[in-house]
């Protein structure tokens, strides 16, 4: 079939979304490598900024990284089995449960963080320590490994794959981690790279939770932006746009559409 | 690991009431031979499967029923001690494993040694003829060729006792022909006692041993084949097991007198009495050693034999079947004869 016009005009507008879309993203890479940004690229280009930023906020860098992945281990040692908890046994109360557990990604990250400052703040060292961010994390992304599991654990028979196992011999154990885990894998590595992904985004939370000696990633930028040059804050978004996009590719790639897609026959 | 001869199985008193108040087996008393082949049948729902998973240990018994595999008395035990195999309608195999690993599983389980266990493996895909299947995903399977495989991984353990759930409800009527001569063989041959669920009585009668014809969580009769066949115990048996012709008829001076002619009658009583004949018990005859005339109404040929429905013989349609080879014309009086002991006379 010859392309009408109807193609073309739809094909400009999605370039112009796009456009739209990525136009700042490449203004804010190119800012965070020229030397003046005032002046233009005709200024020269420079990883001087880059220079500047890892001086100033590599710590943010790795805090923000190993702050996703201890959320992402508390996540997978309490979302998995939660998943298979909610789905083994359904009824009012693991519906409640469930409810529950989306909460904290419908309520404003900002309400959560004072939630939990009003309750932990007294206790001193829990408070400025990492692990004060830790459990608001958790808290925002664990609903996330749990859904996705879930979706996956609900997509097949796994009681009738339980129970065949278990008439062959083998114990709950052995069931859970020979038999369910493997085949609920797909869900698990979605859950896992949604949890890491948010975790290593997250402000709104973080910038109710943090101190001076827990500044994260995204905090650390909202910082450079209000008190350093625009080449900084910039350069400091490249940094954060370099650790994100593979996760974000691997998002896709292995991500929410194997849930839906894989689940054993 | 079974001894060979099978493991007898005995049930006492085992009745189950699940949560939701759903009274699914009434209190059932059974007893199973070693190597004996029981099929559990009845309309869905019945609680036959119920039965089934209570011996498998998936379910327990309500308090006071006990159940024994030779004496040794398993109630308490969950299903992974109990040393079954099951073999279930969704064929139930492992998607993340491939053939040779799904059907290793138990022996694995078992701590067999890897030679023990490549061995076994090679016996059970020869047994079951998918060797060549050996490295394929389950996914990639046919319905039969999951259930092959199912049949290996359940049996490939050498389980007490081999529990099978509907295993061929999900394949289509020449697969489930071919693989339920199959599994018949199979059994005898390992004699292994297993119990076998199925609401096909078809089935039933080509696999059983002995049936247990189950309704509304009660063991209604247990029988060989042909005893429930030709001796149904109930109305329901003989309604479920079989087609079966039903006949108001009147007794008189030792006959049953029916529109369409007499029948000797050697069971006794007087006055009005409904009668039961299975279709190949009324034998086509002459016009001279008729007993019972008739008009044929509509003939079907199904190939090994041919089913008449004839009428005039009784109040409403007969069904009569025959294996002569010869065509009825619709509207073509025939002659019938009914042996004495082929009319049965059932009162629910």
């Amino acid at each position: 079939m010859a392309r009408t016009r109807y193609f073309y005009l739809q094909l400009a507008f999605t370039l112009l979304a796009c456009l739209f879309l990525i136009v700042p993203v490449l203004m804010s890479v190119i800012a965070g490598l020229t030397v003046n940004f005032f002046q233009g690229v005709s200024s020269g280009l420079t990883l001087r900024w880059i220079g500047v930023v890892w001086d100033l906020y590599a710590e943010t860098i790795f805090r923000s990284l190993y702050i996703a992945f201890a959320a992402l281990s508390v996540t997978l040692l309490i979302g998995v089995p939660a998943a298979y908890v909610l789905a083994k046994r359904p009824g009012v109360v693991t519906r409640l449960i469930e409810e529950a557990l989306v909460l904290p990604v419908a309520i404003p990250g900002l309400a959560t963080a004072l939630a939990l400052i009003l309750t932990y703040g007294g206790f001193r060292d829990f408070r400025t320590s990492w692990v004060f961010i830790l459990v608001g994390h958790v808290l925002y992304t664990l609903p996330f490994m749990v859904r996705s599991v879930l979706a996956v654990l609900s997509s097949f028979n796994f009681r009738v794959l339980e129970e065949s196992a278990a008439s062959l011999g083998a114990g709950f154990w052995r069931r859970f981690f020979g038999i369910i885990v493997p085949n609920v894998r797909s869900g698990i590595v979605a859950g896992a790279l949604t949890v890491v992904t948010l975790s290593i985004g997250e402000f709104n939370l973080t910038w109710m939770l943090h101190t001076p000696e827990t500044m994260t990633l995204p905090v650390g930028l909202a910082d450079s932006y209000a008190s350093m040059r625009l080449e900084i804050g910039s350069a400091y978004t490249l940094v954060f746009f370099v650790m994100i996009t593979p996760l974000l590719i691997a998002l896709q790639r292995y991500g929410l559409q194997r849930v839906t897609t894989r689940g054993p026959a | 690991m079974s001894a060979k001869g099978g493991t007898a199985i005995r049930l006492v008193g085992c009745a189950k009431t699940f949560t939701n108040g759903t009274r699914a087996l009434e209190r059932t008393a059974l007893e199973l031979k070693g190597g004996e082949i029981i099929v559990f049948l009845g309309p869905s729902g019945c609680g036959k499967t119920t039965l089934l998973r209570v011996i498998a240990g998936l379910e327990s018994p309500d308090p006071g029923g006990r159940i024994f595999f030779d004496d040794e008395d398993v109630t308490e035990l969950p299903i992974e001690r109990r040393n079954v195999g099951m073999v279930f309608q969704s064929y139930a195999l492992f998607p993340n494993m491939n053939v040779e690993e799904n059907i290793a599983y138990g022996l694995k389980v078992h701590g067999a040694t890897p030679q023990h266990r490549a061995k076994r493996v090679e016996e059970m895909l020869q047994m079951m003829q998918i060797g060549e299947l050996r490295l394929r995903r389950v996914t990639e399977l046919s319905g039969g060729q999951r259930q092959r495989v199912a049949l290996a991984r359940a049996i490939a353990a050498q389980p007490r006792v081999l529990l099978l759930d509907e295993p061929l409800t999900a394949l289509d009527a020449l697969l489930r022909e071919r693989l339920r001569i199959e599994i018949d063989v199979l059994l005898h041959s390992l004699g292994i006692t297993a119990a076998y669920v199925t609401h096909d009585q078809g089935e039933a009668m080509a696999i059983g041993d002995r049936i247990a014809v189950i309704n509304r969580g009660t063991i209604v009769q247990t029988g060989t084949p042909r005893e429930i066949y030709y001796h149904p115990a109930s109305s329901f048996v003989a309604d479920f097991v079989g087609t079966m012709n039903r006949v108001n008829g009147t007794l008189r001076d030792g006959s049953l007198e029916l529109p369409g002619g007499r029948i000797p009658w050697t069971q006794g009583g007087t006055g009005a009495v409904q009668a039961l004949f299975r279709p190949n018990d009324a034998r086509i005859v002459t016009e001279a050693e008729a007993q019972l005339r008739g008009v044929v109404e509509q003939q079907f040929f199904l190939g090994d034999r041919t089913r008449l429905h004839v009428s005039g013989i009784a109040d409403g349609l007969v069904v009569v079947e025959t294996s002569e080879h010869r065509e009825f014309r619709v509207g073509q009086s025939v002659g019938l004869r009914i042996e004495p002991g082929a009319l049965l006379n059932l009162r629910d």
